[in-house]
């Protein structure tokens, strides 16, 4: 299951950094989308796959049961995700703009900024 | 007092809030930024007299003790930092009073620039990798949104090209985060520099990966050699408040992450710091060559900030030298460089803003005669041009000095040769904009007719003596580090000297000891063996 999960993050990885090499916006748009998947999942497998009990504390212990899953990544990931929907949606939007602006969603005629 | 380094980013953050409460008010708006953005300076400046008094400031929020908690450590190169962020946060804020129209007020550029120095702070101050992930977002949203403020069409193309190449960096660094909590199991940097130790004496290249990785991710964001092409292609077209916040802060956040990870996390990946050294060599010449070639004042100064963070980046690459004394000239002369670039570029980001108000144009070719005109601006251009270009007496001469020295030390001729050959080229390039724009003649309407841009020659507005003020106390500022620069070479010494102690900062945090196991392992029980309960 780790290696299925370790070439999902390489596949989505390619896949991203691919589409976002096209010359197209939306296509950047989708590569982000999935590069930001890539990330987040590499962050989640990071702490090893496990069934391990809840990372839960029972009334008066004062420390997780042994061998319990490490619940760091699972917020460490909860965080990314949500910083990463914001940045999509952020991009979508500018996106649509720069379409808008330019009449193409071609990166290549966006050039007046361009040296 | 010990709450100290919540509070630099803690009141921009509510002087944002008290703007988006105010949003319909602009008069409001400018009261409470403005007050916001002295309270992050009052801060920031009582945070570097403790820190440089006290030794490391350093805070667990919500008291959970160091590897498991939030821990924001303020160092001597933090405080310095943030101080610099104040300085600039306030200036800035000064200067928008007047540039930024109704308009963009309506739009939150108030709450904007405050969101983007609390940010900036709170990546000066954290003590945790993943942290630094969330203000490096929490910044790049603020300027994203910043740099498209104005909808003109170059504002979207710039921004277009700026997020998508700053969203690839931050989806590395936060890959590198995943596989580096992977192999240490903590994200703390004072608890990774021990438990990197461990995972280097059983597997070494997969720590010199990782630190290629950060190096890749951060070079990114400070705009090093081959990653520097979202920097020309958006940094001029925002209005001159937002370049000079820009240039002042955003690079430097880029380059504070390499020191920070590289004194402190990886400080043993001598290969990765080689190439950073002659990266940043590569950086500070094609950074200038593409300054000579252009004819737009503030592009420019965006193709110099790519020069001169090769310089501070030099500094910062000298650590691959295993001679501690050329590591400490190193980092002194970036942390000079630092705090002289941070303060020069956007004096002359808006002085080139105050050319803008005037001439209505900052296409050099449509320029000239300001030097007659306006005297005085003429005079801010020339004392910002010089030092920058690193002639005496002004922050640039002792900033390019302090990194070539540490270059002589370190033998490194090659490097030195690139640092010199850059400061020809910058000096004349300023020449360039000082020609065009102060000296020459005031071209007449039907000559410029043909270029591009407006046709006909605007009429020039007066500056009003308040718009000038910011600038004018920055330009003081330079040249007062010029004149008197014994305060900021004995802070910086004192803060390379502690930045290659990283003992102190980790006693500093708290973090428990680590003993580190030297017996090489089996290769493959370290990458696959991450299943372990934290102890």
């Amino acid at each position: 299951m780790f290696l299925f999960l370790a070439i999902t993050v390489g596949v989505l990885f390619t896949c991203g950094l691919y589409l976002m090499m096209r010359r197209s916006l939306w296509k950047l748009i989708l590569g982000l989308i999935l590069l930001s998947h890539g990330a987040n999942l590499a962050v989640f497998v990071s702490a090893g796959l496990t069934r391990s009990p809840a990372p839960l504390v029972a009334l008066g212990d004062k420390a997780p049961p042994d061998g319990a899953a490490d619940p760091l990544p699972q917020a460490l990931v909860l965080t990314a995700i949500v910083i990463g929907f914001a940045v999509v949606s952020f991009t979508a939007v500018l996106v649509r703009r720069a379409t808008h602006a330019v009449s193409s969603d071609d990166p290549d005629r966006m050039r007046s900024t361009d040296t | 007092m010990t709450m100290l380094p919540v509070l630099p980013i803690l009141i921009p953050l509510l002087a944002a809030a008290a703007c988006l409460l105010s949003w319909r008010s602009v008069l409001w708006q400018r009261v409470a930024s403005t007050i916001g953005a002295v309270g992050l300076l009052g801060s920031a400046i009582a945070l570097l007299i403790t820190a440089d008094r006290h030794d490391i400031v350093t805070v667990q929020i919500g008291s959970w003790s160091a590897p498991f908690g939030i821990t924001l450590v303020a160092d001597r190169f933090s405080a310095i930092m943030v101080l610099l962020a104040g300085t600039m946060g306030l200036l800035v804020c000064l200067f928008s009073l007047f540039e930024a129209t109704r308009r963009d007020v309506h739009r939150g550029f108030f709450p904007l620039l405050l969101i983007l120095l609390a940010g900036v702070c709170g990546a000066f101050l954290t003590g945790d990798l993943f942290n630094l992930y969330v203000w490096f977002e929490v910044l790049l949203i603020a300027s994203f949104v910043l740099l498209g403020l104005v909808g003109g069409r170059a504002n979207i193309e710039g921004a277009v090209k700026y997020v998508a190449l700053n969203l690839v960096g931050s989806m590395l660094f936060l890959t590198a985060t995943g596989v580096l909590y992977g192999v240490t199991k903590t994200l703390n940097m004072a608890d990774l520099h021990g438990a990197l130790r461990e995972v280097q004496a059983q597997n070494p290249t997969l720590v010199l990966t990782l630190a290629a990785t950060f190096a890749v991710a951060f070079g990114l964001k400070a705009a090093l050699f081959p990653l520097f092409f979202w920097l020309p292609a958006s940094y001029h077209v925002p209005p001159a408040a937002v370049c000079a916040v820009f240039a002042a802060l955003l690079t430097k956040v880029g380059v504070y992450a390499l020191v920070r990870v590289f004194t402190l996390v990886f400080p043993d990946a001598e290969p990765v710091l080689w190439v950073i050294l002659i990266l940043a060599a590569i950086t500070m010449v094609s950074g200038v060559l593409g300054a000579v070639t252009q004819y737009e004042f503030k592009r420019i100064l965006a193709w110099h900030s790519i020069s001169q963070v090769g310089y501070i980046v030099a500094g910062v690459g000298l650590l691959a030298v295993p001679d501690p004394e050329v590591q400490a000239l190193g980092l002194a002369a970036a942390v000079v460089f630092l705090v002289h670039h941070g303060t020069i570029k956007p004096a002359l980001f808006l002085v080139a803003g105050l050319v803008k108000w005037r001439e209505g144009t900052t296409e050099l070719r449509q320029l000239g005669g300001l030097a007659g005109a306006t005297p005085w601006l003429a005079a801010l251009f020339l004392l910002a041009a010089l030092s920058l270009a690193g002639l005496p007496p002004s922050s640039g001469f002792w900033a390019k000095l302090a990194v070539l020295r540490a270059l002589v030390v370190a033998q490194e001729w090659w490097v030195l040769a690139a640092a010199l050959a850059a400061g020809l080229l910058t000096l004349m390039s300023m020449m360039k904009i000082w020609n065009e724009a102060f000296w020459k003649d005031r071209p007449l309407a039907e000559k410029v007719q043909g270029l591009e841009g407006d046709p006909a020659l605007p009429k020039p507005h007066a500056i009003p003596k308040a718009f000038a003020a910011p600038v004018v106390a920055l330009i003081v500022l330079v040249t007062a580090i010029g004149l008197w620069p014994q305060p900021l070479l004995g802070y910086a010494d004192r803060a390379a000297a502690q930045l290659l102690t990283p003992s102190a900062y980790v006693e500093a945090v708290g973090v428990p000891p680590r003993e580190i196991n030297t017996t090489p392992d089996d290769v493959s029980s370290v990458i696959l063996d991450v299943e372990e309960p934290q102890p």
